[in-house]
């Protein structure tokens, strides 16, 4: 008898990932659109912490966890051991983090990554904010989202600042390839791993991916919620070949961020206190601004 | 053959034949003309290594773990702020069991900033899980980093390897050094052939999450590999002595200590001083004697306690200090004779921070005074003028 499929996959289920977990989804479909001979590195937050519980590993390429801040670096690391030895057609590195692992405490061992021009794809999982402690504020933590570290408050309305652009500042170091995908769009997704790992040199891709727990919506809304996203404009999704942007995803039918606001606790705030209305129009703003940066309409 | 060099460029001829696949360092004095001159060699085509060029010492260390994990064999080396930056990744190399080798030139550590010698920055690193060798001169450094790669890379013992030599001092100091070509090195340190590495042809995770079921394990295994490894730490100076000639290794060297009432122990190149204060001791016919401590990790403490069981009298006299105790050596030597008979009595003297000259007299009146009476964590020659003219 034929195995069920899902099995077949590199990431293999009974991992311990949440009910709707957007990275899981993400990380599965990113390593079967790269595998099987991938070697893969990770850094320190939830991936990590819910795939390798031991004595169980559900990966099934050789995988390395270090450090939080250190995925980057331990990929170089492979990358140049593979040429040193050899076996550089062996496998493909890829490096993976999460948001803060990637845009705050990882920051500078990925900027020397890029800079080198190591032969490496870096994935950030980009859940925007520190899940796997318990929901603090990062980088990558969307304006006024309440977290643990930003709540909002009396006197706050959460996160004081907008998205730390990442995929920007990849791009600034004269990368080959610089993407921005979603686990909303699995196919657009599948073809930005698969294009990636045909260019040579440094690559960055931030995959947006909603977090129930995080963002505390129901599980059963991941996609939409991450769909939403993008057809607000609050997420832009493109491509940035040597430096230039080559091809943006399209809002068919925009969506005012109210719509993808509601569906989230996190912003729960946003409609219950007052002068809420005036701070909705800033996002609606931030929005609005993609749109007109990235071309998406 | 003997040639007169400089400290770095020993390190440097050493490690370009040992072949590391992969070198990755970051500058920083009084490392930097190790990292020059291994640079040189690659840009020459006399050693064939990947050298990566990184954005910290933590970048470095993150490199070598990473290239280690794939199968490499990999050189780093720092000193003082970067051992102390790249501490996070030291633990983990360790606890990851990879054979990676590193020397530190060690210096000071700030602050207030100071690039001289002293002890402090890899005596704060003890506790990493990675095997400290101590080189006195340049010929040992040499000769350890040869035998670091054996000793780290014996399947039996699988953990990384630190070498140690004096910043500046040493870094910086002609001497002349016993080269080994090539041929006989490839004799004495084969390929490294790691048992597992990072390769699709046999997937395996690394660095998995170990809870309270597990850990406590992990931790007794390493340091079993840590104890165990004190005897392959005597082979191999064994063996490096059988091809080579000399004794440059293992775990602590003895020097007249037959029949010696007092004896100083000590690390690094303050030895050759206390060397020459025990020979002036012997000639006015003084039982006077002296221990160097080869390897402090693992801590050789019944090679120690053998050396000196029948010592009246233990100096310590130590480039470090466990702020709020004493030197970490003193606790470490007193350790050795816990529970013995006839305990020697146990001095302990802070010497040459930051660089300070420790003359041949400053020795011998410690010497002399420590015969007399215990002292505890005494700071020699300390400038009385600059703490307000008294002890504080």
């Amino acid at each position: 008898m034929k195995k069920p499929e899902i099995t077949e996959s590199l990431l293999a289920p009974g991992h311990k990932a949440c009910a709707g977990c957007g990275e899981a989804l993400a990380a599965r479909i990113i390593m079967d659109a790269a595998g099987p001979d991938i070697i893969v590195t990770a850094a320190t937050g939830c991936l990590e912490v819910f795939s390798t519980l031991y004595p169980q590993s559900a990966w099934k390429m050789p995988w390395i966890h270090s450090l939080f801040e250190n995925s980057s670096a331990v990929a170089a690391g492979i990358e140049v051991a593979l040429k040193a030895l050899g076996r550089e057609n062996e496998a493909k590195v890829i490096a993976q983090g999460g948001d803060g692992a990637t845009a705050d405490i990882g920051v500078g061992c990925l900027s020397g990554m890029f800079e080198r021009g190591h032969d490496v794809l870096y994935i950030c999982y980009d859940n925007e904010a520190y899940m796997n402690t318990g929901i603090q504020r990062s980088g990558l933590t969307p304006f006024e989202a309440s977290t643990t570290t930003s709540p909002s408050g009396e006197i706050s309305w959460g996160n004081k600042t907008d998205k730390k652009p990442m995929p920007e500042i990849a791009a600034a170091h004269k990368i080959p390839y610089v993407a921005t995908a979603t686990v909303g769009y699995i196919k657009d997704l599948e073809k930005k791993v698969k294009k990636a790992l045909s260019i040579k040199g440094p690559k960055y891709l931030q995959v947006h991916c909603p977090c129930p727990l995080g963002w505390a919506h129901d599980p059963s809304l991941t996609i939409k919620v991450a769909k939403m996203a993008v057809q607000t404009g609050l997420i832009p999704i493109f491509e940035m070949e040597n430096g230039k942007i080559t091809s943006v995803r399209k809002i068919a039918k925009k969506r005012p961020v109210e719509e993808y606001l509601k569906l989230q606790a996190r912003f729960r705030h946003l409609f219950k206190k007052i002068g809420g209305e005036e701070e909705i129009k800033r996002i609606q703003q931030i929005a609005d601004n993609n749109i007109k940066k990235y071309g998406l309409m | 053959m003997k040639k007169i060099i400089e400290g770095s460029m020993a390190v440097a001829e050493a490690i370009r034949v040992c072949r590391p696949h992969v070198i990755s360092a970051y500058p920083i004095t009084p490392q930097t003309h190790i990292v020059e001159n291994l640079s040189q060699f690659v840009a020459d085509g006399k050693l064939k290594s990947e050298f990566v060029n990184v954005e910290s010492e933590f970048g470095a260390a993150s490199v070598v773990l990473g290239a280690s994990a794939t199968g490499a064999r990999t050189f780093s080396c720092t000193t003082s702020q970067g051992l102390l930056l790249m501490l996070e990744v030291l633990y983990n190399i360790a606890g990851l069991r990879f054979p990676v080798v590193i020397v530190v030139a060690n210096r000071a550590v700030s602050a207030p900033i100071n690039i001289w010698c002293d002890h402090q920055d890899a005596v704060t690193a003890r506790d990493t899980g990675w095997i400290q060798l101590w080189a006195e001169d340049n010929q040992e450094v040499y000769d350890m980093c040869l035998q670091a790669y054996r000793i780290g890379e014996n399947p039996e013992v699988s953990l990384p390897v630190m070498v140690n030599f004096d910043g500046f001092i040493l870094t910086h100091a002609f001497e002349p050094v016993d080269l080994i070509e090539q041929k006989d090195a490839d004799e004495f340190l084969p390929p490294y052939k790691p048992v597992q590495y990072l390769t699709p042809k046999n997937p395996l995770t690394f660095g998995l999450l170990v809870d309270p079921e597990y850990y406590t394990e992990t931790r007794y295994r390493l340091q079993k590999a840590m104890e165990d490894s004190k005897k392959v730490i005597e082979d191999v100076a064994f063996e490096f002595k059988k091809k080579f000639g000399r004794y440059s290794g293992g775990l602590v060297e003895k020097y007249r200590l037959d029949d010696a009432e007092t004896a100083v122990i000590s690390m690094g190149s303050v030895t050759g001083t206390i060397k020459d204060v025990v020979d002036n001791f012997r000639d006015e016919g003084k039982n006077v004697g002296a221990l160097k401590i080869r390897t402090l990790r693992p801590f050789p403490k019944e090679a120690i306690y053998s050396a000196l069981k029948d010592v009246k009298n233990i100096i310590v006299m130590e480039k470090s200090i466990s702020l709020g105790l004493e030197g970490v050596l003193s606790t470490e030597i007193k350790g050795c004779f816990y529970g013995k008979e006839n305990q020697p009595k146990i001095s302990g003297f802070i010497v040459g921070l930051g660089g300070r000259d420790i003359s041949k007299d400053s020795v011998r009146k410690t010497i002399l005074k420590a015969e007399k009476e215990l002292v505890e964590a005494e700071f020699v020659d300390l400038k009385y003028e600059l703490i307000g003219g008294k002890l504080l």
